[in-house]
């Protein structure tokens, strides 16, 4: 079984994030890097079930960026997976164009599953995965939080805002994670080690021969704020009174 | 402008979320010129229908294949409509029906998508939309190339659409047997029976915590205060990792975005997940034993205190002062 795993690196959003004065971008540079968490989560299911099949079946994990890349899919090597490919790109990218270079990752590496994040953290656009599943033309199964290997096939539960649902699929598909899937192992020292020796294949953008059809123009970012009031209140009567004449009043 | 908008369901009428999206539509229609139509799809939902011509002229799709929510058949369907019809802007809820369906009829239309709009603005003939990133610490304005553009919309960032007070037309739609071919089967649907409205629907939501230590505890305090006010009951993640709340109460950047008119915090730290999913509210109400909580910078009302001291306490009090809130 071959496993694809896109994986993105995003700022570590556990930092205070604002746009940069002139509104051309975000100001990162003083913010660590990290694997996108559900892209660490989708590795991490990819690595599990090639640990349980116990064959040649491996996890190749897939960045699309600048060369700093290499760093996150280091990291990615050491949490399990066999090996990597970076595609390096130094123009920006929007979730079109990334799903345009994974198809034709896609379609050089023959995956049976593609495995990955249900949004990046960082742009929240929650689209790559549909994107690339309506591009190969593969059934999709997103927000997974549990993923059952059959025959040919997967079962897989989905998370939606009504319930657990589950889904049956044939093989090839694309499934994005969700949460609950499973926790990500942090990368032992033996990982790292490992990971030093394992391929990580660098192909320049231009190889791939898609030309970039930008979709999303950014005009400008800008930081978000509200202000709030801040009361103290001082017993349960108080907030009481301000439920009654804040909030009833709107009523 | 051209516009569709996905309607979404119960089964019976169209729910909340998809109002706002027409809500969207109609103010890009207004400014632009142009018409909205709703796109039903489903199996028997001529009750859908008719809720749906209260507000705009409707186009069902309705077929024993798309019973079940599969992405596959209904993002063909969705991408078939809006080329015969010409659509040039396509809208839908944020929600994981859409958040599933739409990207995959997006890609199939040329990928000109933008999802989560909170806000938009035509300037020059071109529609700018504010897309949040960074679980909301950063808004990017973006516009769209290509047509069609497919947007999802933030229910909380628009008022729900109004009847327009006249019965609009209704009409079906007979489409090729092979758009709605489908490779995957639904195998059900586990959801907990939730008697309290959903946390993207109503006015008042009160959210628990980690300070919650099982489930009945959370029912008693949490659920016990949304009856009171007549409100939603939502969690943060730390409840539903530990089994305590039913995912769908999740509230945060990965778990449902909101804006209710009061949302109350009781015992919960306030980390920028879950502040990404309620910031937006109109009123913030936290309680928490440590006066130091990250939720309190974001608070209208803070109180300091053990939530199983204070909730019985506020039920009770408003149970006697009868504040009324009620949907
Ligand atoms: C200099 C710069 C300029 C940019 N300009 C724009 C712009 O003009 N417009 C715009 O929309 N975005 C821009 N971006 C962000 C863009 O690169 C996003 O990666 C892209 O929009 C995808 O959105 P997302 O990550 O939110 O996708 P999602 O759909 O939320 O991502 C889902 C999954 O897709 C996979 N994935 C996404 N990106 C990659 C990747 N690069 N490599 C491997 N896997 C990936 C991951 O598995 C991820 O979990 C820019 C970024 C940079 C660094
Ligand atoms: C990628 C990613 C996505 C995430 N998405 C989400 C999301 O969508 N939504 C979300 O909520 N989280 C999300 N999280 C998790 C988030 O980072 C926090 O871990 C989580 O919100 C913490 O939940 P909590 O506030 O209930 O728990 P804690 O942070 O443990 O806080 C508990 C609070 O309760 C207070 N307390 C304890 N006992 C009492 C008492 N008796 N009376 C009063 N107060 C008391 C404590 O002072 C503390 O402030 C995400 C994390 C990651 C990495």
């Amino acid at each position: 079984m071959k496993i694809l795993v896109p994986t993105k690196r995003v700022p570590d959003t556990d930092q205070k994030i604002t746009a940069t004065a002139d509104g051309s971008g975000v100001a990162s540079d003083h913010l660590p890097f990290v694997v996108n968490p559900f892209d660490a989560i989708a590795l991490e299911e990819g690595v599990r079930i090639v640990e349980k099949l116990g064959d040649d079946s491996e996890v190749i994990a897939v960045g699309i960026g600048e060369a700093d890349y290499v760093h996150q899919l280091r990291t990615a090597l050491a949490m399990g997976a066999t090996r990597a490919i970076c595609v390096e790109c130094d123009q920006p990218l929007d979730p079109w164009n990334v799903a345009r270079l994974l198809k034709e990752i896609v379609l050089r590496e023959q995956p049976d599953l593609v495995l990955m994040g249900k949004q990046a953290v960082d742009d929240d656009a929650n689209q790559t995965g549909q994107f690339l599943a309506a591009l190969l033309d593969w059934p999709q199964a997103t927000f997974a939080s549990r993923i059952e290997l059959l025959a040919g096939e997967i079962r897989v539960d989905r998370e939606t805002d009504h319930g657990i649902e589950t889904l049956r699929l044939p093989l090839p598909a694309v499934v994005t994670t969700d949460l609950r899937l499973n926790e990500p192992r942090y990368a032992s020292m033996a990982g790292i080690m490992k990971a030093k020796k394992k391929p990580l294949d660098v192909i320049p953008v231009a190889e791939l021969g898609i030309a970039l059809e930008p979709r999303v123009e950014v005009l400008r970012y800008h930081s978000s704020e509200t202000v709030r009031r801040g009361e103290r209140l001082r017993s349960v009567d108080e907030l009481v009174e301000r439920l009654r004449q804040d909030v009833g009043a709107q009523a | 402008m051209r516009i569709v908008v996905v309607a979404e369901h119960d089964g019976t009428a169209v729910r909340g979320a998809s109002l706002s999206a027409l809500a969207f539509a109609q103010s890009v229609a207004a400014a632009a010129g142009g018409d909205v139509t709703w796109l039903v799809l489903g199996h028997q939902v001529d009750s859908v229908a008719q809720d749906a011509a209260r507000f705009a002229p409707v186009l069902v799709v309705d077929s024993p294949a798309l019973e079940n929510p599969i992405a596959e058949p209904f993002a063909r369907v969705i991408s078939t409509v809006v080329k015969e019809r010409g659509f040039e802007l396509v809208a839908a809820a944020s929600s994981t029906f859409a958040k599933d369906i739409v990207p995959r009829a997006a890609a199939q239309l040329g990928g000109a998508m933008a999802s989560d709009v909170v806000r938009h603005e035509l300037v020059d003939g071109r529609l700018q939309l504010d897309t949040p990133r960074y679980a909301g610490a950063v808004t990017a304005t973006v516009v769209l190339q290509g047509s069609p553009q497919i947007v999802t919309v933030r229910g909380s960032a628009y008022a729900a659409a109004q009847p327009s007070g006249e019965t609009h037309g209704v009409e079906r739609l007979e489409l090729d047997s092979a758009v709605f071919n489908c490779r995957g089967s639904y195998e059900g649907l586990k959801s907990k029976q939730n008697a309290r409205p959903d946390v993207t629907e109503a006015r008042v939501v009160v959210s628990g915590g980690r300070a919650f230590k099982n489930a009945e505890d959370f029912e008693q305090h949490v659920g016990g205060l949304a009856d009171a006010l007549g409100g939603a009951a939502g969690s943060s993640r730390a409840l539903v990792d530990a089994g305590i709340a039913p995912n769908e109460l999740q509230v945060g950047q990965t778990g449902k975005i909101i804006a209710p008119e009061v949302y109350i915090a009781l015992g919960i730290s306030g980390a920028v997940q879950h502040l990404a999913g309620m910031k937006n509210s109109r009123t913030i109400v936290a309680v928490n034993s440590d006066p130091e909580a990250p939720i309190f910078d974001v608070a209208d009302y803070g109180l300091v205190g053990d939530v199983y001291k204070i909730t019985p306490e506020l039920i009770e009090k408003l149970e006697s002062h009868a504040v009324g809130l009620s949907r």
